[in-house]
Order: structure tokens, then sequence, then C-alpha cells
């Protein structure tokens, strides 16, 4: 049948209750293009399951850690033989000379569970222990000289391998090929963990810590990569936004239409799309080579991530200006307000919300750059310091978040795999809550005209 | 002004406000205004009639610089206000707008409270000293805008939540809240209904016994009604310019004659 043969009025005689052909087509596409949005959206949630309970499968094990419970006995005669409490005499010993307490505190607890010593030296026992659990230990007694004497409960970190075999890392099978420890520690960590001696507990010290050395990943934490972030995305937000802000108002309101601010305009839209790497080369040929600003600072690293964050900023602040509608200008240049009382009294604060959406999206994706942060020597393992204060903060070689999981990543101990999936977890954490002050600000800000 | 006597009166509606002398206006290429002299008087309403397109709009923002803001709008000739060039290169078309003041077709309410709405002019203006002052000002330009009684109540609701009709009356409240000596209106009441027009057209007859009325219509009824001047542009001149009684019942132009009849438009 033809449509365009109808005589004229032949129209009329068809049934509102039945469909005909053309509508029940018409229903069935709609139907299908239906399904198809569905089906994209399952996927798409499928994925976002698979990625999160990966994530968390793998990275909560971070959050734990093996701690051994030991009664040291700080004894006067090894670590202050003068008997003066000379801080400065007692800092001469190094945590070679703690290793004897350790050893004896470990023998103790051997006794106390009546469990036999299998191991001949004091040093086998001591594998089961972090090499860190001397320093720890010395470190007390530094910050604490009265307690000279006295038997201290220590929690000190067991060593990965301890730690890997409780969460099931660690087998016998294979410590076979692992000269750190031998099944037979195993079987005292077994005998400890019935006694208490052994013990998981939540690790604070991952989210607050330092960077280790490459042998002791039990120790390392994210704590100062975390500062390190931190004092970037000042330097972002105190350079960016009114950088930015500035920028936009300008080209959106103030500039003439020419060939000029058409080229700015593509430059923008331009720098936008251009890989991060390249600003981290630019970064380190500018403000490193050129300008001599320390290396691996937060305060460079920032300044790298305000280039690569203006674009974004820029374009999404053009936006929310533009969309702020002509009529509300008018209004104000009519009663007699001057161009700039115009944008700062009236279009601004309409734009605001979108302004500050752009930013934190702006600034959380500053705050998951890694590349150019490698460029300029903000890679993970410099983390190992607390800045001493706000200055040093900005300008004292540090890390961020994602150079340092990307280094624990790279790590071969098995142990900082955890580590690194830990971090990511914590990572999205900022992120999602960087968002959801986005879409506060947004509600909180929003008006309707 | 009440107290005056019909002769004096008629002699105020002489005084010229503005005078226009071979105006032209190109967007672009477009020629949009072509040589157009025109004596607008004070105390007076001034209607601007013509076919969609014909510039009435164009040639109404000339008279307080409001195309400025336009890039590629660029305006020749002469107009005076008061006797002085209103583009002259020492006038700051900021300080000009306080004295021409604009209300707009769409009713533009800012989105503030129906208070800081009116207030906002005053202030950057600095025409108040204190709050005491400013509410004043407030209620004296809700009070002309024949609008207080409806909102006096919800000072502080937002603007933007008035009907369309209140908000035209917002407008023109704000509008005459800065003190200017001109009111541009551009096609005020296009947006409105029969009731809220009848209303607007009240007002624009009180306001001519302070100001200098020039506003845009498309209803010749409207022109009749509330004008003693009207000019007829089409395609950018300024074909006709005399008392609305005249150009309405005797018309000397034959464009005129068949834009008023209906024949073109
Ligand atoms: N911002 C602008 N940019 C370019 N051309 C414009 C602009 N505004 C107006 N014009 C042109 O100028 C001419 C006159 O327009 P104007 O708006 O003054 O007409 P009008 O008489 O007010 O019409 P209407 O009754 O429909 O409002 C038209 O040809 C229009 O295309
Ligand atoms: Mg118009």
């Amino acid at each position: 049948m033809s449509d365009a043969n109808f005589p004229v009025g032949a129209r009329a005689q068809s049934s509102l209750l039945a469909l005909d052909a053309r509508t029940k087509k018409r229903n069935a596409a709609e139907a299908r293009f239906r399904a198809y949005g569905i089906g994209a959206i399952a996927i798409g949630l499928l994925f976002l399951m698979v990625l999160i309970t990966s994530i968390f499968a793998k990275g909560m094990g971070a959050f734990q850690q093996t701690f051994i419970t030991l009664n040291v006995e700080l004894s006067e005669a090894k670590i202050d033989k003068s008997g003066t409490r000379d801080l400065e005499a007692i800092k001469k010993i190094t945590t070679f000379g703690y290793n004897p307490l350790i050893d004896a505190a470990l023998a103790q607890a051997l006794t106390d569970a009546a469990i036999d010593n299998p191991f001949s030296k004091g040093k086998d026992l001591r594998k089961m222990l972090s090499s860190s659990a001397a320093a720890d230990v010395r470190d007390f007694v530094i910050a604490n000289p009265d307690r000279i004497g006295d038997t201290v409960e220590f929690h000190l970190l067991a060593s990965s391998r301890v730690d890997g075999y409780l969460k099931g890392r660690v087998s016998r099978e294979s410590l076979t090929r692992d000269k750190n420890l031998t099944p037979a520690h195993l079987d005292l960590v077994d005998a400890f963990y019935g006694a208490g001696v052994v013990s998981k507990g939540f690790n604070l010290p991952f989210i607050t810590g330092a960077d280790a050395s490459e042998s002791r990943p039990e120790q390392a934490g994210i704590g100062v990569s975390m500062l390190g972030s931190l004092y970037m995305m000042l330097v972002v937000l105190a350079c960016a936004l009114p950088v930015g802000v500035a920028a936009s108002i300008y080209l959106e309101e103030f500039a003439p239409q020419n060939w000029f601010t058409d080229l700015i305009e593509v430059n923008i839209a331009n720098l936008a799309a251009v890989p991060s790497i390249v600003f981290g080369i630019l970064g380190l040929s500018v403000f490193i080579q050129f300008a001599h600003l320390p290396q691996s600072a937060p305060l460079v690293g920032g300044l790298v991530l305000t280039l690569m964050t203006l674009p974004t900023i820029i374009i999404s602040t053009r936006a929310s200006l533009k969309s702020v509608p002509p009529s509300i200008r008018e209004a104000a240049l009519g009663v007699g307000a001057s161009k700039m009382q115009t944008v700062f009294h009236h279009v601004l604060p309409l734009a605001m919300p979108g302004i500050l959406t752009g930013t934190i999206i702006g600034l959380a994706q500053a705050l998951g750059e890694t590349a150019p942060l490698l460029l300029i020597g903000m890679v993970g393992y410099v983390a190992s310091n607390y800045p001493s204060g706000l200055v040093d903060g900005f300008m004292s070689p540090n890390s961020a978040m994602p150079a340092q999981i990307y280094e624990w990543a790279k790590r071969a101990d098995p142990a900082y795999y955890e580590r690194a999936w830990g971090g990511i977890i914590i990572l999205l954490l900022f992120l999602m809550c960087m968002n959801i002050i986005a879409i506060i600000l947004r509600r909180r800000f929003e008006r309707r005209w | 002004m009440n107290d005056m006597t019909k002769i004096e009166k008629v002699a105020a509606m002489q005084d010229i406000k503005i005078t226009a002398s071979g105006v032209q206006v190109h967007y672009g290429d477009n020629h949009a205004i072509k040589d157009v002299s025109v004596n607008i008087q004070d105390k007076t309403v001034t209607a601007f009639i013509g076919p969609s397109g014909c510039g009435k709009s164009t040639f109404l923002r000339c008279l307080n610089r409001m195309n400025d803001t336009i890039d590629i709008c660029r305006v020749s000739g002469e107009i005076l206000l008061d006797g002085e060039d209103i583009y002259d290169k020492r006038v700051d078309p900021v300080q000009l707008r306080a004295k021409v003041g604009m209300v707009f077709q769409k009713p533009n309410p800012f989105p503030k409270s129906i208070y800081d709405n009116i207030a906002y002019g005053p202030r950057i203006h600095g025409l108040s000293r204190n709050k005491a002052e400013l509410d004043d000002i407030v209620e004296k330009s809700l009070r002309r805008g024949a609008i207080w009684d409806e909102v006096k109540d919800r000072l502080h609701a937002p603007g933007t939540g008035l009907s369309g009709g209140q908000q035209q009356r917002l407008c023109i409240a704000r509008a005459i809240a800065t003190e200017p000596e001109v009111l541009l209106m551009d096609e005020p009441c296009s947006a409105l209904d029969p009731i809220a027009t009848a209303q607007v057209e009240e007002l624009i007859d009180e306001l001519r016994q302070s100001y200098c009325v020039v506003i845009v219509t498309h209803s010749m009824q409207q022109a009749a009604r509330v004008s003693q001047k009207t000019a007829f542009f089409h395609l950018g001149n300024l074909v006709e310019y005399g008392d609305t009684d005249k150009i309405f019942t005797n018309p000397e132009d034959k464009r005129t004659e068949s834009y008023i009849t209906g024949r073109i438009g």
C-alpha cells in the first residue's frame, strides 16, 4: 500500500483500539532501543561491580597487619651502661644494640607459651619480626629514657612473610624458594597465634605512615605521600582557580571577538587534550632546570598540575558563564551597573555552581595524575619523611598518592602488591569525597531564574 | 507636578529632551538604521511603531548606548540628551544609563529578593545614605510601579517567584528606582495578559508626569492609548513622526497608512 495514493478522506476509517502496522513497527523500534539502553547500562554496572569488588578484595588486606606482642625488658646494662640516662650516650647505641633485648623477649615469649625453640640462633628467631622492630624499640627508649630498666609491652610489626602467611599469601611450599623464612617459623607462628602473641590488627600506620625500603613492605604507609598530594592540591587550588576564573571571565565577558581571541580559544581547547606527560616534561624544563625550583617538591608538582588543570577550569567556567541568560546582564547594565559590577554582582554568583563543580573535577583529575609527577622526581620512594612544617611541606621532596601506588606496584616483593591496592582504595575514597563535595556545593548554590 | 496649571503642562510638554540627528546604525554589513533624525519631548510618551525588524529596538537601544555591548554594532550621527552628545568620548555609558533607564521586552528580574531587585540600582549609584533611606526608596519605587500592595508582605521573597505581569511591573519599579530622566521601554507588555497590560499602561500614563517615556510597541491600540507622539519606522527609516492623533487618523505617508490599516507588517 502507498500512503500517497490515498484519496482524500479515506484515512478516517481506522479504529483507535487496534494498532496499525506502522504504529506497531514504531513501538517495536522503541522497545528495542530501550532494551539496548538498559543493556548498555547493565554492562556498565557489571564492570563497575567487578572493578569495585576486585579492588576491595585485593586491597582490604593492606588495612590489616600482623603484630607480635612482646614484653621487652629495657635492660640498663645493655642500653645505658653508665646509668646516667644521658640522651647523647643512649643515642650512640645503634639498633644493633637493641637486638639482644628483642631476642631475649622472644625467648621469654616462647617459655611463657611453653613452646620449644626450634632455632639455635637468636637471629633466626628474630626473622619473624620486621627489621624495623629494633628501631621501634630504640625510638621508644629515646623518647622515654626514664623507662629504662622497666619491662615494656611492645606491639612490634611482624615480618611481611609472617603477615603474608596469616593472610594466605605465603605457604610452606612457597617458602622453599625463600631464604627469609623457613617452615619451622610458620609452625612457630601457628603456636604463637594460638597463644595470642601473634595477632592481626587494624593497620593505622598504613594510612599515616611513610614509605619504607623495598625489604620492609610491612612498614610502608601512604601518609606522607597523602600529605604531598594535599600540598599539591593547595598549590593547584591557589593558582588554577583565580587564574582560570579570571581568564574565563575576561574571555567570556570582556574580550572583543576577533581572530586573536579565537586563537586563544582554540589553544585552550587543545591544551585540555594534551597528554599530561607533556606538562611533566614542560615542568621539568621550566620550573626545575630554568627556574631552579627544588626537585620533587610539591610546589613544582602543584605548578605542573596547575598547567594541566587550567584548561579544564577555564572550559567549565566559560560554559557556566555562558549559561547565565543574557537578559540578566541586560537588566544589570540597564540600571546603570558597570560591566564589572554586572559580572561580579549578577553573572558570577549565578555561574558559581558550575565553576565550583568544574574546579573540583579539575582537582580530582590532578589528584589522580601520575605521569607528570614521575618526570619531576616526585617518585614514590621519596615519601619517606614527614615534612617538618608548612614551608617544608611545599619545598622538601615528597611524592603523591598515585606515584606512591605506582612505586609499590612496581616493586618485586608481593607484599607490596596488596599495599598498592590499598593505596588505590584510599585514593578512590578521596576522589569520591571530592565528587560528593562538588555535588553538595552545586545543590547549595543552585538558584533558578 | 500636579499643581501645575494646564498651560504650564503644555509648555512643559514642549521641552525637547532628546535630539537625534542623522543617526545611522550598522550591524556589520547590515544597515539597520538609516539617517534617522527625531526630537523626543520631555514629559511625553513617545511610541515607536513599525513592522518587525524595522529597527525600533535598535534605535531605542541607541538612546542609552545599550548597543555598545554588541561588538559588531556601529552607531554614527548625533544624539543629544539635554543638549549633550551622549556619544561624546567623555561620556561614560554607565553614567548615561543611570539617567536613561530601560525596561525590556521579557521581564528580567534579578534572581534575588524583591527588595534587592529594587535596591540594587540605588545602592550602586549611592542614592541612599543608610538603610532607612534605602527602605524608603524601595517603597516609593514599588508604589510608583503599582505593585507595592501585592508585594509589601513578601519583600524578601525572590523576585523571580512573581507572575509575569508582576515581574514586569517590578522591572519598571527597578528602572525608576534609580531616578532616571528618560525611561525606555521595549515592548513592555508583549509578555503580559490584558489585565496586566492595562495596569502597565496606566502606570506609563502616570510616569509621563515626571519622565520622558519612549515605548516600542506592536499594538496600534496601545500606541494610541498611551502615547502623545508616535514615530513610524520602516526598513530602518523613520517614515513619519508626529502627534499620535494625527498619525492614526490622518497619516501623511502611504506606508504609514498601509501599516496602520494592516496592509504591511
Ligand atoms: N544583535 C544584533 N546583531 C546583528 N543584527 C541585529 C542585531 N539586533 C538586530 N539586528 C538587526 O537589525 C535590524 C533591526 O532589528 P531590531 O531588533 O531593531 O528590530 P525591531 O524593529 O525591534 O523588530 P521587532 O519588532 O521584531 O522587535 C534587523 O534586521 C536585525 O536583524
Ligand atoms: Mg524589538
